[in-house]
């Protein structure tokens, strides 16, 4: 997997009632909540978002609730990978789940801006800000992750050990 | 070295003597739960991957609390589909309106999580159950799915604070005063990916409640869980209700902790968190004089007996302000009929606040008490985000119970001991 994208940057905090207000869970469609997505921090973001841009953000990105219509509405809405400087550990937990697939760099987090053009390798956990021209390192995925990814998500790799 | 007690309940669910921070572990769920926004998704999860059967059918437990009874049809059709496949699964566990409570309240007060018990739960505020000596997290639908099938969740196995309580709490301060002072001391990514352990003299001075409502909170830290010591209180509480096999497990004395916090529950005022941030606290003091347009009590965090008690005691023979809507909701059905016999709910509806049945309702802006732009509320509940409550230009300052209470009949931000 080598996603390569436009960034949309935001800051400290972003928490999922804001990734994926709490009036659309009534819904579990990927398309309704991708919809909406940001929305409430972003009005444009879902008029402004391609297929495999790169979400960036600082600190404690995706906390408060443990909806998986957040990282659910990202991913269905194009993002191919959120980079930030510290994620809230349930949204790590269902990202990782769900296949897909986030990293904690600081320093890229913190120096990218919007609009950069990024590309990561999850191999090596290498980021390249094709804009700046810097590239980073982040830690690449443990191997019991990697299979979570390599499956398509925690069930089909729970599955596939049965 | 020693293990934290987090790390000692981990380690007797993983079948392991022996385990370290940092360390990957499979571990046995007692409980998996999930509510009426959360299980839907877990079900098309649990359907996609071509699972046909579950791990246990009384160890999952389904609570349909957040948008009921139904708020639209959507509403309606989640929780018919986690009906059905409640139904179809022989879940034995499937609280439905009529039965149903605010999950964190009800599971304690029903019996089905205790002591030494390992609980996920769809829902990020599991970590009530801390309050109990239990290890209990906070995960999302796909880890649900897969604790449904296995009765097993991943763990990192997770270093520690440790939080030293000490003394009394002064009248009009409880656990909603602790744990926001402590949010506002580490911050709302203080505790991330750690646990919370709480210990010292002071923990005999709080009631269960009092310990369900600092647990409760421990995500607005970041925290994976937040636990207390299991004592004579917390074996009371259990006792004629907790239906497992209650274990008692203790920290080592020489378990390593990254952080240790003292704080003097005699020292500490009534506490509020501003917008939008539940670490932005001050002290009531600070913020009193804002006005507000609505209070709200309930939750997860504050809904139970003793908080509709204390509501009652500051409302009883005196009005809501005029312009404050003020919306009390117990936490379970239990709750509900004791405060009509004791005779709260007449308080409450003569004091011109309305008592409502068991929702989450307001608390994450679902129904039942939506803020128009501009608004602000006092609220008991446990997040004050962007957004939360309502419009996205509203606001909502968080607060114990007494000070919600205080500042329904004022009107604006009011301390308690100040109402004659």
């Amino acid at each position: 997997m080598e996603p390569k994208g436009r960034v949309h940057k935001y800051f400290d905090n972003v928490d999922t009632d804001v990734i994926i207000p709490a009036r659309y869970l009534n819904t579990s469609s990927h398309s309704e909540l991708a919809a909406h997505c940001m929305e409430d921090i972003d009005k444009d973001f879902v008029k402004n978002v391609k297929q495999g841009d790169i979400v960036v953000a600082e600190k404690n990105f995706g906390c408060g609730s443990s909806r998986e219509h957040a990282p659910i509405a990202l991913q269905a809405s194009g993002v191919s990978c959120v980079i930030a400087c510290s994620f809230a550990r349930i949204f790590y937990r269902n990202s990782i789940n769900i296949g897909f697939p986030i990293l904690e760099c600081p320093e890229a987090a913190t120096e990218t801006k919007a609009g950069d053009e990024l590309s990561v390798d999850f191999d090596t956990g290498v980021i390249t800000n094709h804009t700046s021209g810097k590239t980073y390192q982040a830690q690449p995925f443990p191997d019991f992750m990697k299979n979570i990814f390599a499956s398509g998500g925690l069930l089909k790799s729970i599955m596939n050990a049965k | 070295m020693g293990m934290t007690m987090t790390q000692k309940i981990l380690a007797a669910h993983a079948g392991l003597d022996f385990v370290e921070a940092g360390q990957l572990i499979n571990a046995n769920l007692d409980i998996v739960l999930g509510n009426d926004i959360t299980t839907p998704v877990a079900i098309n999860e649990f359907e996609k991957c071509g699972a046909n059967s579950v791990f246990s059918k009384e160890k999952i437990i389904l609570v349909m609390d957040h948008f009921t009874p139904n708020k639209d049809i959507k509403s309606a059709q989640q929780c018919k589909r986690s009906r059905d496949f409640a139904n179809q699964y022989g879940i034995s566990h499937f609280y439905d309106v009529g039965t149903v409570g605010i999950e964190h309240a009800l599971l304690p007060e029903q019996g089905l999580v205790g002591p030494g018990d390992c609980i996920i739960g769809a829902d990020s505020h599991t970590c009530t159950y801390g309050a109990l000596g239990a290890f209990s997290t906070g995960v999302g639908s796909t880890d649900m799915a897969a604790g449904m099938i296995t009765g097993k969740a991943w763990f990192k196995v997770p270093t520690a604070i440790k939080v030293i309580l000490k003394n009394k709490p002064n009248p009009y301060v409880g656990g909603k005063d602790v744990i926001l002072h402590l949010i506002g001391k580490i911050g709302v990514d203080g505790a991330l990916y750690q646990s919370i352990e709480y210990t010292g003299d002071g923990v005999a001075a709080l009631s269960m409640d009092d310990r369900f409502t600092i647990a409760n909170m421990a995500i607005e830290a970041g925290a994976k869980n937040g636990i207390f010591p299991v004592d004579e209180k917390t074996l009371e509480y259990c006792k004629d209700r907790y239906q497992g096999d209650l274990q008692v497990f203790e920290a080592d004395a020489d378990a390593e902790y990254t952080r240790v916090i003292e704080i003097d529950l005699a020292a500490l005022k009534p506490t509020v968190a501003l917008p939008h941030l539940p670490e932005n606290t001050k002290t009531v003091q600070e913020a009193k004089g804002l006005k507000i347009d609505q209070s709200v009590i309930g939750s997860c965090t504050n809904g139970r007996i003793s908080d509709m008690r204390l509501a009652a005691q500051i409302l009883k023979g005196k009005r809501v302000a005029e312009g404050v809507r003020c919306i009390v909701i117990p936490a379970t059905q239990d709750i509900y009929l004791q405060c009509l016999k004791e005779g709260l709910a007449q308080i409450f509806v003569e004091a011109g606040a309305v008592f409502s049945v068991p929702t989450c309702g307001p608390c994450m802006g679902g129904h039942m008490g939506i803020l128009a732009e501009g608004e602000r509320a006092v609220s008991t509940t446990n997040r004050n985000f962007v957004g939360r409550m309502g419009h996205t230009d509203s606001e909502i300052i968080l607060s114990s119970v007494a000070v919600a209470a205080a500042s329904a009949l004022t009107g604006v931000i009011t301390d308690p001991n100040d109402l004659d």
